[in-house]
């Protein structure tokens, strides 16, 4: 069973080689950030908001600091200038409302668990104790938690105008209509009687990342120079590193950020935090290292949340199944300020509601909206579940509309094989695919007919455990991005890749990387990739990372980037580096550059295989520079940098059946199968470890997960206890499989697979709820599809029958 | 509030130390005798990121104070295998399955897993599910987790 | 999750403990298992002055047998209390309910007599201590009373015992030979309190139902017996019909409320489903 590291024969890549990575993770001889416990150490405790919207009347920290161990303890005042301001790098419209976001709140709070006050102390738990010193008073104001009630006139503003005037929740307006303001309705009205409309509202809820690892920083200043050195629980520390300088005024030559170990981030630590921004001014202001560990509690108010859209949704079709338009309008909930990209998550899912399908019109809309309530940003797919929900979501609706299979629809409109590449309604060209692949594979894993049967039967007999089953066949974008899209789209920063390669005088190599991996790994996936190339073992290659220090550039990892774009820049510098050896070889050997071949790590004279030289070899030679072809440089490395030519669109079929228990509401899923399509595998176990997490997490959307508000911006979800992740007893095994369609937008022919499952399977799950019960009257049920909700959908459906 | 000596034995050393009644048992471990291996992740007991065995059976160390181990053996993920080197036939699965990710639940995890087997060398699917319905994992969707454990049971000669 | 500061005693007897919370006046509280104390505790939703650790007390550990009834030692674990072979025997549904409370590694810890002090409406053994009428042994500093399950809950988180009161063991009554029983867990995820939970007792002889105790968790401030249920279960045929017909009245006189879980109204209508499958499962219909 077991994949040895070194069997030097094969290709590494597509091996389901075991991971580097697990021999320390499963010794408990890992880095996480809280593990590091620096001498001087201050440890800071946070006094947060537990009012959603309140004006502080009275704050005073002085009781804290008579507190044994506290050495200091600021509010917003007392930091003046060190009250940074968390960034948002997407302003997405030219008129959006961009307020400040002052790292501790200055006289208003505006979410429960805004920050007020902080508390440094020698000692973690008297830092706690602390907090409880603090005299605060706080007038209550009304909150704002409904969206549709904010956008109303005279609602209360969470931010006020920039001149100081009563504001408006709206933060931006923004339509994308390819074909023209009023495509749609035209479309509709030139199919004449021969068109189908089908009209929903949905909630695709509020979620939160989950990550088990709660978040940390150590932040630590050397001495009396600028420099500082900060270790994170972060996705992007290279990222974090530049808006760092820029929100600090340090010089950014002068900031070293670390994110070591990191336990889980799914979206939800690709942010700069504002505590992030305190540790490292405090540290600056006191010169001594600040560390803080957030609790779960307050991972739950103050990191920021996802999704929380309402999704209008209207498609039309020809009687007998042709899509002739869809159009889109959604409110999507930025929470109480903008953080890092919040604006522009629910613009990521903009271009991919029409999916798979060809259609005419497309019209989108999407106002943001500001609320008193935890800010939202990216969490594992980032618009594209959204977006994937409504629109798998109505095309079974539009199925039962037309009294047609689910999956015939599907076939009737989405885009061949051969049609690739493809340039949808909305704009974007798909590079490659196979739908009917994915979906022949995945029908023929799942018995579909059988299950059908099955369904008719439970429904003749009135069983009341019915039986449904639920299609999703998805597409997402992926590949995080070409730097003059992101320019045209207002994104303050490009989605390049870089990688350094060095073969080091030994013949050991040091892969240094852009990406930043937590739990994706890249050690391993990298190694394998260069391997190939390099034809050295895989456990020659070192991979290198998540350290400005030893790894300056990068982008960092998130939005199923890392492999589409690094891999490239991977494969680059290691053609590269084998360019070079190849003329130190060619003189080491004596012959012409021409007259080599590079097998299996040596470069062999062509028709005379005793003469070679093996990379190593060549490496040490580079080191001691002795005897180098005139013209070339010392040292043996080779870097590249990769912008990406273009997304690259992953897909697959998901199909799941899942039993619902009338009498209960309760759900249990049956059977869940997950064809993707990623193009190339560079390590086909990863590529199945990322398709499972993502599925448990877009169950998790489906059936347990919500975050949810009272009407004063309580937060009732507040603990693990409340916000319901399942564990392996709520979750079933998952039939997974691959077809391969190497994408065509970059030379490995990956494409994404971090955040397929959870885009892929909230559709999937629902409809297949929603078809179990529809002989019921049941057209929809509200995520997550709780016992209670579906219970309430049967009693309305029933309701309606009578 | 006056700190307590206590005699904790943790991976087969013994630690005689003075703490605070309040200290939780996790970070007795984490930050008063280096033990990093095993983590929080949560505050309500929920997660089992903490887990640990207390006299071989397994605990939650962020629910037991660290006076309550007064007199009582720990064993962490750290002290799991035997002499340096060496794996557990559960870290070996872990692995072989790929039953981790990032790795953050995998201490508790491992050790729930090294419990259930010590009361069910043979479990099923269904048992293992249920076993470990109180360690949370975020990455793995418990698919290759499972496996592993079955896995787990085979290298242990549970399995025919 | 950091606790408030407090001061801590581990006495060694029953006796010493009760001395021990009486000094440590009304901010002491006592610690058993630890399992709901702990949360709360580092959420800072309680802060005690002086916890008095009862966990090593060796008088209150154990199950034995009492001729009619069994003595479960209020310091017994779940995990005890789920693999003992007499209350496997004589009390198989407190053995069955053990088992559904939270996972392993809290119910290595976690006690049988911590569990009915907490007296949390969501717990699952405090409604079987109720279907099975067992009584708390607690001693105090006027000594020892016994005290009826039907008047140990007495509201939310709150029990009939005294401050400086112990809860030292329960009474368990055996089952006779005739009994079944069956307890039905309702929750959201695995790791879930209950959103609702019957406990159900059957007495069966040839087709009919003779006696039955059903009891309900978290449908009111305490766990209460489905009476209604129980009068229309008495005499009436062991079928999947009558069952139905009776559990109708479940949510009878019971006062459910509304929270993130579920509505009342939800809980009401589990409670009559809940109670219609306990029942069926326990008469083996
Ligand atoms: C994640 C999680 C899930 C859980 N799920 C469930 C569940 O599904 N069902 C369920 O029933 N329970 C559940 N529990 C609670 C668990 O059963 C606890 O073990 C139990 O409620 C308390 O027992 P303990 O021994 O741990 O008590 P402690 O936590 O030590 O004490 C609880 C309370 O009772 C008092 N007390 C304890 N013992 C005595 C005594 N002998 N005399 C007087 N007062 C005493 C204490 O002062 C305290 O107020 C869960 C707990 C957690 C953390
Ligand atoms: S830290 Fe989550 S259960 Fe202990
Ligand atoms: S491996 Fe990341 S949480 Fe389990």
């Amino acid at each position: 069973m077991t994949e040895t590291l070194t069997d030097a024969n094969a290709n590494p890549v597509g091996r389901p080689l075991r991971r580097k990575e697990d021999a320390r993770l499963l010794h408990g001889q890992t880095n996480w950030t809280d593990n590091i416990q620096l001498p001087g150490t201050l440890h800071m405790a946070i006094l947060r908001s537990p009012m959603a919207h309140a004006r502080i009347t009275n704050l005073d920290v002085t009781p804290a600091l008579k507190r044994p161990h506290v050495v200091a303890a600021f509010t917003a005042k007392d930091l003046g200038d060190l009250n940074g301001s968390v960034p948002c790098v997407w302003p997405v419209t030219d008129d959006i409302q961009m307020p400040g976001f002052p790292a501790l709140a200055v006289d208003k709070v505006r979410h429960v668990g805004d920050c007020v006050a902080v508390v440094l102390a020698t000692d973690k738990y008297a830092a706690a104790d602390a907090l409880d010193a603090i005299e605060v008073d706080y007038e209550p104001l009304p909150a704002v938690i409904d969206m549709e009630a904010a956008i109303k006139q005279g609602s209360t503003a969470v931010h006020d105008a920039a001149d100081g005037s009563h504001g408006t929740n709206v933060c931006y307006e923004f339509p994308l209509k390819p074909q023209g303001d009023g495509a749609f309705d035209a479309a509709v009205k030139a199919a004449g009687d021969d068109v189908v409309v089908v009209k929903r509202r949905f909630i695709n809820q509020r979620v939160i990342a989950g990550y088990m690892e709660p978040r940390a920083v150590v932040a630590s200043p050397m001495g009396m120079s600028n420099e500082m050195t900060i270790w994170s629980a972060t996705q992007i520390p290279h990222v974090l590193r530049v808006l760092l300088a820029l929100v600090t005024g340090l010089p950014e030559n002068s900031l070293r950020v670390i994110a070591p170990d990191v336990g889980g981030g799914f979206g939800g630590k690709l942010q700069l935090y504002r505590e992030e921004i305190l540790a490292v001014q405090i540290a600056r202001h006191l010169g001594r290292p600040v560390k803080w560990t957030e609790t779960r509690s307050e991972d739950m108010v103050a990191s920021h949340h996802g999704r929380d859209q309402i999704q209008d949704i209207e498609i039309a079709s020809t009687k007998d199944g042709q899509i002739i338009g869809l159009k889109v309008d959604l409110i999507a909930n930025m929470g109480a300020y903008l953080q890092i990209i919040t604006p522009g998550i629910p613009l990521l899912g903009m271009f991919m509601y029409p999916a798979i399908y060809k259609m005419p019109a497309y019209e989108f809309n999407c106002v943001g909206v500001f609320t008193n309530t935890t800010p939202t940003d990216a969490i594992r797919g980032a618009g594209r579940p959204e977006a994937t929900y409504a629109i798998e979501r109505i095309m079974d609706e539009l199925a039962a509309e037309l009294d047609m299979d689910p999956m015939q629809l599907r076939e009737k409109n989405w885009i061949t094989h051969e049609e690739f590449p493809y340039t949808t309604v909305a704009g974007l060209t798909y590079d490659t695919g196979n739908y009917e692949a994915a979906t022949a594979k995945a029908m023929d894993l799942f018995g579909y007919d059988a299950l059908r049967a099955e369904q008719e039967q439970r429904r003749a007999s009135g069983d009341p455990v019915q039986l449904g089953i639920g299609i999703s066949t998805f597409t997402e974008m992926c590949g995080l991005a070409p730097s003059r899209t992101l320019g045209a789209l207002k994104y303050v920063a490009g989605g390049w890749e870089h990688c350094t390669i060095r073969a080091l005088p030994t013949g050991k190599i040091e892969l240094i990387t852009g990406t930043s991996p937590h739990g994706q790994g890249h050690e391993t996936a990298w190694s394998q990739i260069a391997a190939s190339i390099l034809g050295v073992p895989v456990d020659d290659i070192e991979v290198v990372h998540s350290d400005t220090g030893r790894a300056p550039y990068g982008m960092d990892t998130y939005g199923s980037r890392s492999l589409a774009v690094g891999g490239q820049a991977i494969k680059k510098a290691a053609e590269r580096l084998v360019e070079k050896a190849k003329v130190i070889a060619a003189h080491q050997l004596e012959c012409s550059v021409d007259d080599l071949e590079f097998i299996q790590g040596a470069f062999r004279v062509k028709g005379d295989p005793a003469k070679s030289q093996p990379l190593a070899a060549v490496a040490f030679e580079a080191f001691t520079a002795h005897n180098l072809p005139d013209g070339v440089e010392p040292t043996l490395q080779a870097e590249a940098t990769v912008d990406p030519d273009d997304f690259s669109y992953p897909h697959g079929t998901h199909l799941c059946a899942i039993e619902v228990d009338t009498e209960t509401g309760k759900s249990k899923i049956r059977s869940y199968v997950a064809v993707d399509d990623v193009g190339i595998q560079v390590n086909p176990l990863i590529v199945e470890g990322q398709v499972h997490g993502g599925l448990a997490c877009g169950i998790g959307q489906a059936l347990y997960e919500g975050v949810e508000y009272d009407s004063d911006g309580n937060l009732l979800t507040a603990s693990f206890a409340d916000y319901l992740i399942p564990s392996a007893a709520d979750l079933p095994s998952f039939t997974t499989d691959r077809t391969v369609t190497p994408s065509s937008t970059n030379p490995l022919g990956t494409k994404g697979v971090g955040e397929a499952g959870a885009i892929a399977s909230p559709p999937a799950i629902i409809n297949a709820i929603v078809d179990a019960l529809r002989p019921m009257g049941v057209t929809d049920v509200k995520m997550p599809a709780t016992p209670e909700n579906v219970w309430r959908a049967i009693q309305a459906g029933q309701g309606g029958a009578q | 509030m006056t700190h307590i000596p206590i005699s904790v034995t943790v991976d087969g050393t013994v630690y005689d130390v003075e703490v605070e009644p309040r200290r939780l048992l996790v970070h007795f471990l984490r930050e008063d005798i280096g033990r990093v291996g095993t983590v929080v992740g949560c505050d309500t007991s929920n997660c089992g990121a903490c887990t640990v065995l207390l006299d071989g059976k397994s605990v939650k160390s962020c629910s037991v104070l660290a006076v309550q181990a007064d007199g009582h053996a720990v064993l962490t993920v750290q002290g799991l295998a035997e002499g340096e080197h060496k794996w557990h036939p559960v870290q070996e699965a872990f692995k072989e399955c790929h039953g981790l990710q990032c790795g953050y639940c995998t201490p508790g995890m491992v050790m729930a897993a090294v419990d259930l087997l010590q009361e069910n060398p043979n479990p099923s699917e269904e048992e293992i599910r249920e076993g470990l319905e109180g360690n949370l994992c975020r990455c793995t969707g418990y698919h290759n987790i499972v496996k592993s454990v079955e896995y787990a049971a085979e290298l242990m000669g549970g399995k025919s | 999750m950091i606790p408030i500061a407090f001061d801590y005693v581990r006495p060694g007897t029953v006796d010493e403990a009760i001395s021990a919370l009486a000094a440590a006046g009304e901010d002491g509280k006592v610690i058993s298992g630890g399992q709901s104390l702990m949360p709360v505790l580092r959420l800072r939703m309680a802060a005690p002055t002086t916890l008095v650790d009862i966990g090593s007390i060796a008088e209150m550990k154990g199950i034995t047998d009492g001729g009619d009834h069994l003595v479960v030692g209020a310091n017994a674990t779940h995990y005890e209390v789920m693999n003992d072979a007499l209350v496997k025997q004589h009390a198989p549904l407190l053995a069955q309910a053990a088992g559904t409370v939270a996972d392993p590694a809290i119910r290595h810890r976690g006690t049988f007599g911590g569990s009915l002090a907490h007296a949390d409406p969501a717990g699952d053994l405090p409604t079987v201590a109720l279907a099975l009428d067992a009584t708390m042994v607690a001693k105090g500093p006027n000594g020892t009373r016994e005290i009826a399950a039907k008047d140990f809950f007495v509201d939310y988180f709150t029990s009939a015992l005294e401050p400086e009161e112990i809860l030292v063991a329960v009474k368990v009554p055996k089952l006779g030979d005739g009994w079944s029983t069956h307890y039905e867990k309702f929750n959201r995820t695995a790791q879930a309190w209950a959103t609702v939970g019957v406990a159900a007792a059957v007495k069966r002889q040839n087709g009919t139902i003779t006696e039955a105790r059903v009891a309900l968790t978290n449908m009111g401030p305490s766990p209460v017996r489905a009476s209604s249920v129980e009068a229309a279960l008495a005499g009436a045929a062991a079928t999947t019909d009558a069952i139905a017909a009776a559990a109708a009245n479940a949510a009878d006189g019971t006062r459910p409320t509304s929270d993130l879980h579920a509505s009342a109204e939800f809980r009401e209508h589990l409670a009559k489903v809940l109670t219609k499958r306990a029942v069926a499962q326990a008469a083996g219909v």
